[in-house]
């Protein structure tokens, strides 16, 4: 049989606050990787500043694409295809990505494929697993989002349940906040959480009436810092370390009960997680050894990748590649952009 | 020498060719659609129509500001993304002096003005010599309405104006100036690709084109949060 030709696709990340590039071949091996974080920039203000983030894109965008070419060992005239994120996230910052790859596309004559940002997360999960494939199930959870996922097939997605409100990485950061320790959240909860009991304090489990699979963080966030009022009204010692530990109880503890619900009713073997709380050690002890006990087999990519980087938009972009999925030069940038849709 | 120049600072979308001392093409469009639907099939069709390819052009040109920070952001990204495709230099025009080239040869002083919202402009003020060179009066600078019209007062020249930065103050200056005025009628007083296109072609005879990595946009106004820290700050210090 003829060896299939190699597809390597250029992949383009900028939705958020991390300008990013990679190089992968065939969907599921990483060439490349350059991610350059903001993180430092956006911490003096307590949060992501979209024009800020915007403003460091623009300035960021070619260094990091010409590094991950050269660290892949590549031109532009190797690549097969060029993807890029245009959706969901910060419109201003999708849209650097956005006219940056449709530019290379014309330029060097190359297909141009949009990836929708929260099903790179998702494929993340193909770079280091390459047994993966669907069908399986998927909890997504990051600071913008929560979604708990049926993978049907490349490309083929459909969302089981979602957060009515907060999502869960806003619930920690909201959460951190208001226990002074500041942005980003969600790691220095895990840090400090680790040397807390989780049962410390009961906080209220939430469930959407007549959505079982739907998600609600604003109540434990608020039942978080009604406590921490009363603490203060009765003139209490907080126990910071308690409190976090407990609050991170709740909320992994309403991801992980969803999940196996879903692999169980749908009657699916395989569970893989995903986004910048994936990297959260507590949830992922929790849904491992739910999985085991439920003999489902589970997937997760290491932290590097679960936060934002290129590589999951190439092995995305791969997939939407081969099925045919092409676009435009008025690609625009789709801030809303709904998990499965296609523009 | 061939070059592509693209114009997005506001709501026109504007691209061009100039080949040595002709303009190939130039296709502008003042439409709401969004940069990021118009800039680049704009561009693919003036190639298609004149039988350009990519690897033809030898300087990308950018229109880099002021204006809207999203437009010069698209176009930006574009000159960038095409500049790194191609491995050619960059030309990055500051957006008013490629305004006031729109009045080439006038002897009344220019004043290029751009709505910069909360009753500001981005502005410059101009004239041409008499070999026809174009010099600018100070740096270009964001203004109130009154501060603008104090200084062209002040010097009490006629003065043309320039911009989409008059559908804002026309009333403002109608009513405050006090010098000879006129308002540049609508073939001439919108950005063009093309003026940026012919002063990317001065800058290229000077030396003076840069690489692809070091262009940004010239915001003129730092960041609403940005603004907010620094006001934060010098509360700090003051008490």
């Amino acid at each position: 049989m003829e060896k299939q030709e190699d597809v390597l696709i250029l992949a383009i990340e900028s939705s958020c606050d991390e300008t990013a590039a990679a190089v992968v071949k065939n969907g599921r091996v990483v060439l490349s990787n350059i991610i350059n974080s903001q993180i430092d920039i956006h911490t003096l203000y307590g949060g992501v500043v979209p024009e800020i983030a915007s403003r460091k894109h623009i300035e960021n965008i070619n260094p990091v694409i010409e590094l991950a070419l050269k660290d892949a060992g590549v031109t532009l005239d190797d690549i097969t295809a060029v993807a890029v994120t245009y959706g969901p996230g910060l419109v201003g910052a999708l849209l650097v990505g956005v006219a940056e790859a449709k530019a290379i596309a014309f330029a060097k004559n190359k297909p141009l494929v949009g990836v929708h940002h929260i099903e790179g997360h998702i494929c993340a999960n193909y770079i280091e697993h390459p047994d993966l494939e669907p069908p399986f199930a998927a909890l997504v959870v990051s600071g913008g989002h929560t979604h708990l996922v049926m993978v049907n097939d490349y490309g083929e997605y459909e969302i089981v349940g979602r957060t009515r409100d907060d999502a869960a990485g806003e619930a920690f950061d909201k959460v951190a906040r208001a226990v002074g320790l500041g942005y980003p959240g969600g790691p220095k909860i895990d840090r400090l959480a680790k040397e807390g009991n989780p049962h410390a304090v009961e906080f209220p489990r939430a469930h959407v009436e007549d959505s079982p699979y739907d998600f609600s963080f604003s109540g434990i966030k608020s039942a978080v810092l009604n406590y921490i009022n009363q603490c203060e009204m009765k003139k209490e010692q907080l126990n910071k370390t308690d409190l976090v530990a407990s609050f991170q109880n709740a909320v992994v503890d309403a991801l992980v009960s969803r999940a196996m619900m879903l692999v169980r009713e749908r009657n699916i073997d395989k569970l893989a997680i995903a986004g910048g709380v994936a990297s959260n050690s507590a949830l992922r002890s929790a849904i491992q050894s739910a999985c085991e006990q439920n003999g489902i087999k589970y997937y997760s990519p290491s932290p590097g990748l679960c936060t934002d980087n290129a590589a999951m938009i190439g092995s995305a972009g791969y997939y939407e590649y081969i099925k045919g999925v092409r676009h435009g030069y008025d690609l625009n940038a789709v801030p809303n952009l709904k998990l499965g849709e296609r523009v | 020498m061939r070059i592509l120049a693209v114009e997005s600072s506001a709501v026109t979308a504007s691209a061009a060719i100039l080949t040595d001392d002709i303009m190939t093409a130039e296709y502008t469009i003042n439409y709401k659609k969004t940069h990021s639907q118009t800039l680049l099939p704009m561009i693919a069709e003036i190639f298609k129509m004149t039988d350009t390819k990519p690897d033809d052009i030898d300087v990308i040109a950018v229109s880099v500001g002021p204006g809207s920070f999203t437009g010069l952001r698209i176009g930006v990204a574009t000159g960038k993304g095409m500049a790194l495709a191609l491995g050619k230099k960059m030309a990055a025009v500051p957006t008013l002096d490629a305004m006031a080239y729109n009045l080439y040869g006038t002897d009344k002083l220019i004043c290029s003005v751009m709505d910069a919202r909360r009753q500001h402009l981005y502005n410059n003020i101009y004239y041409f010599d008499e070999e026809n060179s174009l010099h600018k009066l100070r740096q270009q600078s964001l203004s109130s309405y009154e501060e603008l019209t104090a200084e062209l007062n002040e010097l009490g020249k006629e003065v043309i104006f320039i911009g989409d930065g008059v559908s804002a103050a026309g009333r403002f200056f109608e009513e405050k100036l006090t010098c000879r005025y006129e308002f540049a009628p609508a073939h001439i007083t919108t950005q063009r690709a093309a003026s940026v296109a012919f002063l990317a072609k001065k800058q290229a005879e000077r030396g003076e084109l840069v690489d692809a990595a070091a262009v940004k946009p010239d915001y003129l106004r730092p960041s609403q949060a940005e603004r907010e820290l620094a006001e934060k700050q010098e509360a700090e210090t003051d008490a």
